[in-house]
């Protein structure tokens, strides 16, 4: 029972993983907590929606096709709303993102209107049975393609140079742009790929929980960031450890029969973690951060 | 008191009573209806708060996105209380239980997590006003998810009007004093006033507490003029419009504030028609204003009389207060 619990959290958390990771990326390189996150997952989930109602194409496809759209459209935001405002007070960006949020949230509602969508059915699910544990296709695929994209996302930040270059810019901006890094391009880049982890997570709880809509990106967008700030603002790692956390412990509270307290509790969690270690659980004074 | 002084604060006196005269004939007159007025007191209520708010994030610095739990507790405090006693008498009561009630909560929440910066302050006050949202959301007495109806209404506009020009005169009074003084020493430069010996924390927990008791105040009024209260009502969304008439009228300036309540109100009236085209066009507002006046459309200067009426150049007035 507490295992078939573990693994349900392990699920969800994934996916609030998958969010954090955005967050973390961007707070570390900016210092901006980007309210438009969790709409950038709405978005995903939305695009996914359209290649397979309108395209019928294939899941794994229009995951991909919905990532990369929304890299973009995470540039794209970045360039028109928060790259102007980058010497301004920290305010003014934080508003100009809520602005971006809310923009973003009612502009789906006027084009789509406001009620659920039912997700495609794009996988056919079948339930596996492992003893008393019980365990769907679909549950396994959140989890897998959470983990490679996790892999890939460490391979970019480790090994290749514009991820040195991200680490770099998150150190120091100013040594960064002496030593003849583009930090504009750099910046860039983290939104598209934090953009591209949230539209996954969007896609993936599409297919999950079969239903989407404008405003999905609220609730887990705030619940991502708590994640983050768990496991460390600015340590990928920790984004991840986070999120798993917060899936579980979510999971946990359902469990117990507290489940319409399960959002109190997370916002307790954070507040107390704020308060006790703000550097979060992996943060330590010398902080590797993207 | 001098002359001077007292012929000031009876011009803006008179400049109220101006307003006020110019509703009451407008009233007569039909030119506005009930719904005009329904408009004016939104917008008297939507100002105490947004003051509530300034003070908090214009004057100590301090970035709060939790108004909303604020609003809610007085809301519910005059919902329940109101309810109970049906009277004035029970409504006043009302109004100051919430303000208590919202200014406990507030030092509760407040002294622990003031220590906390910017954008971690920011997303702390955002969980304590959800959990309390999500905690009245639970509770038996206060009805759950559907909220309580049928609350008996004491709320006119002459009355918010009052209420909403007595807050503008506390706060503007507040800031001008020594406290004030030492709660915008600590929002620019917290080193540099701690140095001073001023106690930052003290003072940023009294300007948190003042904007709880006012977002308090202003939940109350408005439960017993909508005559209804229900959880949904203070999500974020709430504490996000507020911020947006703090935001646009500029962080830290009072007369700011008070020009866009009013024209966010009227372009409320405005939009009405556009349905859900609305809140797009909120947002792309407030993108723009952030792109090109991140400092709000007053910044943080304030509108002053004195320099409209009695300053017309050089050392005019105080030639005159030596003559009189």
């Amino acid at each position: 029972m507490i295992i078939q619990q573990l693994i349900n959290g392990m699920i969800l958390g994934s996916v609030y993983a998958l969010l954090a990771l955005g967050y973390t990326m961007v707070y570390g390189i900016i210092k901006l907590i980007n309210f438009a996150h969790g709409d950038i997952y709405m978005l995903g989930a939305y695009f996914g929606y359209f290649f397979l109602r309108v395209l019928h194409l294939n899941f794994f496809i229009a995951l991909i096709l919905s990532m990369a759209i929304c890299a973009v459209l995470g540039m794209l935001i970045e360039f028109i709303a928060y790259r102007p405002l980058r010497h301004s007070p920290r305010i003014a960006v934080l508003i100009s993102a809520l602005g971006v949020s809310f923009f973003l949230e009612n502009g789906m509602s006027y084009l789509f209107g406001s009620d659920k969508r039912s997700f495609p059915q794009a996988i056919e699910t079948t339930q596996y049975h492992f003893g008393s544990l019980q365990i769907s296709n679909i549950q396994i695929i959140i989890i897998t393609t959470a983990i490679v994209l996790m892999i890939l996302l460490n391979i970019i930040v480790k090994k290749t140079k514009m991820g040195r270059a991200m680490r770099a810019v998150s150190a120091d901006e100013e040594a960064a742009i002496l030593m003849g890094i583009n930090v504009n391009r750099t910046i860039s880049f983290t939104f598209a790929i934090g953009s591209a982890l949230a539209a996954a997570g969007g896609m993936l709880i599409g297919l999950y929980y079969n239903n989407i809509d404008p405003l999905m990106g609220m609730t887990p967008g705030i619940k991502a960031f708590v994640a983050a700030v768990l496991g460390g603002i600015g340590i990928i790692p920790g984004a991840a450890l986070g999120g798993w956390l917060i899936g579980i412990l979510e999971t946990m509270t359902q469990a117990v029969g507290l489940s319409n307290y399960k959002d109190a509790i997370v916002y307790a969690i954070l507040i107390v973690i704020l308060l006790l270690k703000p550097t979060g659980i992996l943060g330590k004074n010398k902080r590797e951060k993207v | 008191m001098d002359k001077a002084h007292i012929k000031y604060t009876l011009s803006w006196a008179t400049l109220a009573l101006m307003i006020v005269i110019l509703i009451v004939v407008m009233t007569m007159f039909d030119i506005i209806g009930p719904y005009g007025l329904t408009t004016i007191v939104l917008i008297g209520i939507n100002l105490i708060a947004a003051i509530g708010l300034n003070l908090i994030i214009g004057m100590s610095g301090q970035f709060s996105l939790g108004h909303a739990g604020f609003m809610a507790i007085g809301a519910y405090a005059t919902a329940l209380i109101v309810t109970a006693v049906p009277t004035i008498f029970g409504f006043i009561m009302s109004l100051f239980v919430g303000a208590m009630l919202s200014g406990i909560v507030a030092l509760i929440v407040g002294i622990p997590t003031l220590r906390l910066r910017g954008d971690y302050l920011a997303i702390a006050t955002l969980g304590v006003s959800e959990i309390i949202r999500i905690l009245i959301m639970n509770f038996k007495f206060t009805h759950g998810p559907a909220g309580i109806f049928a609350i008996p209404s004491f709320v006119n506009w002459p009355l918010v009007f009052g209420m909403a020009v007595l807050t503008i005169i506390v706060v503007v009074n507040l800031v001008r004093s020594p406290t004030g003084r030492a709660i915008i020493a600590v929002r620019d430069n917290e080193i540099a006033a701690e140095s001073l010996g001023i106690n930052t924390t003290k003072y940023k927990v009294i300007a948190f507490v003042l904007g709880a008791v006012l977002a308090a105040l202003a939940g109350g009024l408005r439960a017993s003029f909508i005559q209804s209260v229900s959880p949904q009502d203070f999500t974020f969304m709430q504490s996000i419009t507020i911020l947006i008439i703090v935001v646009l009228g500029g962080i830290g300036s009072i007369s700011g504030t008070v020009v866009t309540a009013i024209a966010l109100g009227i372009l409320d009236v405005i939009l009405q028609n556009f349905g859900s085209l609305r809140m797009v066009i909120y947002a792309v507002v407030l993108i723009v204003v952030m792109l090109f006046r991140p400092q709000g459309l007053f910044g943080r200067s304030e509108f002053s009389l004195k320099k409209m009426l009695f300053d017309s150049g050089g050392n005019h007035d105080k030639d005159h207060s030596k003559g009189a």
